[in-house]
């Protein structure tokens, strides 16, 4: 037990750092960053109480808008996440759920990038209507949630199996 | 009660949601109108100790650049020295207009960013050097921001690369006024608003900042204007500009006190009464 809480806990440091020093500052193309940190909410046990999942995602999102000067973007993208995950964990992986037998180490990879894809966009579409803020910009708000989306998918997706230990 | 109670514990999960989107929907909304006292921004030790220990590591990698700069900015001084009208002798200094009106610091930017909608940098100099809000930052190329939140040892700038950013700027050739705005498009470009359209506009000519306001002083550079076009209303220009300063390479900015601004300001208040 002690042993996955301390995973947690290090990976949440991990992603935060790797997160505000090098993806907030890639910006690929002039304004095209990855959002890597969902990661952390995206692999958050599933026998844990939502409750739990709230508020470490708020803490998460808290701390990258400390970061990056954001207000509460990412709080507030990062809490939608968290509590809409349950839906997106029934539509990706069906069955699985129902049985509370998921291993992200090893489950379908069809499967996870489905799950990670409805993750992302989700989250970048709040986070974006969020930090643009304004209804006349719509475009500019879909076009960075849809270039930051992929970027964010196809990252996340590559560190979620090159860091899974047993997957044949 | 008992059932008020029952629909809380029933409830909870959804209640907390509430209560924690709620709470970080009022931060964004915060941080969208300016002069705001903000709980939320990178000026403290913790934000302030880790870009540091970054920044470290990664302006060893920018020291060629950084150093183009720095030459550019000292063949440029050296040129106006060596043709200024006045033969200067170095062993005499006039000591009346030196450090008589601005008082200038340097900083390292810790963290520069470019492609949101509201940008911030964060410096490594704060309350503990003397910064406080509202004094201007520039670079050897043009202006950079304001000081915006201090802490002891760091402080953030508003970059001008913000939508809430509204510096007062003018034509160099003529004095005509108006007011720097970013659309939030991009990071090279920015617009000058409500420019009177009796000033004569010619692709190419500088914008500089006005010195209306105890921020900036007169004449430090902006940018040049690439295009302009007549407002809906037909009275004013909107001209965008080619920023001078690359804003997605800022190495050491200076930050400028104008020492006089606490008279200047009680002398506004006053004639405002």
């Amino acid at each position: 037990m002690n042993n996955v809480v301390a995973t947690h806990i290090i990976r949440f440091i991990l992603l935060v750092l790797i997160q505000v020093t090098i993806c907030n500052n890639i910006n690929f193309l002039g304004f095209i960053n990855p959002y890597i940190y969902i990661i952390f909410i995206l692999l958050f046990p599933i026998r844990d109480t939502r409750i739990q999942l709230l508020l470490v995602s708020f803490l998460l999102g808290m701390l990258i808008d400390l970061f990056s000067d954001s207000g509460g973007v990412h709080a507030a993208a990062s809490v939608v996440l968290a509590y809409t995950r349950p839906v997106i964990l029934k539509t990706s992986f069906g069955m699985l759920y129902e049985h509370k037998t998921i291993k992200f180490s090893n489950t379908d990879v069809g499967h996870l990038i489905t799950y990670v894809t409805l993750a992302t966009i989700l989250h970048h579409t709040i986070m974006f209507s969020l930090e643009i803020f304004n209804v006349s910009n719509i475009i500019l708000i879909l076009k960075k949630t849809l270039f930051s989306s992929i970027f964010t998918i196809i990252v996340s997706v590559l560190i979620i199996i090159l860091f899974s230990r047993n997957r044949k | 009660m008992q059932q008020i109670l029952n629909f809380v514990i029933r409830n909870k999960t959804f209640l907390l949601f509430l209560l924690l989107f709620g709470i970080s929907l009022a931060l964004t909304i915060q941080s969208h109108s300016y002069h705001r006292s903000k709980f939320i921004n990178s000026a403290n030790g913790l934000t302030g100790g880790v870009y540091g220990t970054f920044n470290s590591i990664e302006k060893y990698f920018d020291l060629k650049d950084q150093n183009n700069i720095l030459v550019e900015e000292n063949k440029y001084l050296r040129k106006l020295l060596f043709n200024s009208k006045t033969t200067i002798d170095s062993t005499y200094i006039d000591t009346t207009f030196i450090g008589s009106r601005y008082n200038v610091t340097i900083a390292e930017v810790y963290k520069n960013s470019y492609s949101l909608s509201n940008n911030y940098l964060t410096i490594n100099k704060g309350l503990k050097h003397g910064i406080k809000q509202d004094f201007g930052v520039i670079t050897s190329k043009g202006i950079v921001g304001i000081v915006d939140n201090t802490s002891n040892n760091y402080a953030t700038v508003l970059s001008i690369l913000n939508k809430k950013s509204g510096i007062n700027a003018k034509l160099k050739s003529t004095n005509h006024i108006g007011s720097l705005r970013w659309n939030g498009k991009s990071a090279q470009h920015v617009q000058l608003e409500d420019v009177s359209n009796f000033a004569p506009v010619k692709v190419g000519d500088t914008i500089e900042t006005g010195g209306e306001s105890s921020i900036f002083p007169k004449g430090i550079g902006i940018g040049s204007v690439e295009s302009y076009l007549t407002d809906i209303s037909g009275d004013t220009f909107t001209i965008e500009i080619k920023l001078f300063n690359d804003m997605s390479n800022i190495g050491n900015v200076y930050i400028l006190e104008d020492l006089d601004r606490q008279e200047i300001e009680t002398l506004e208040n006053q004639s405002n009464e």
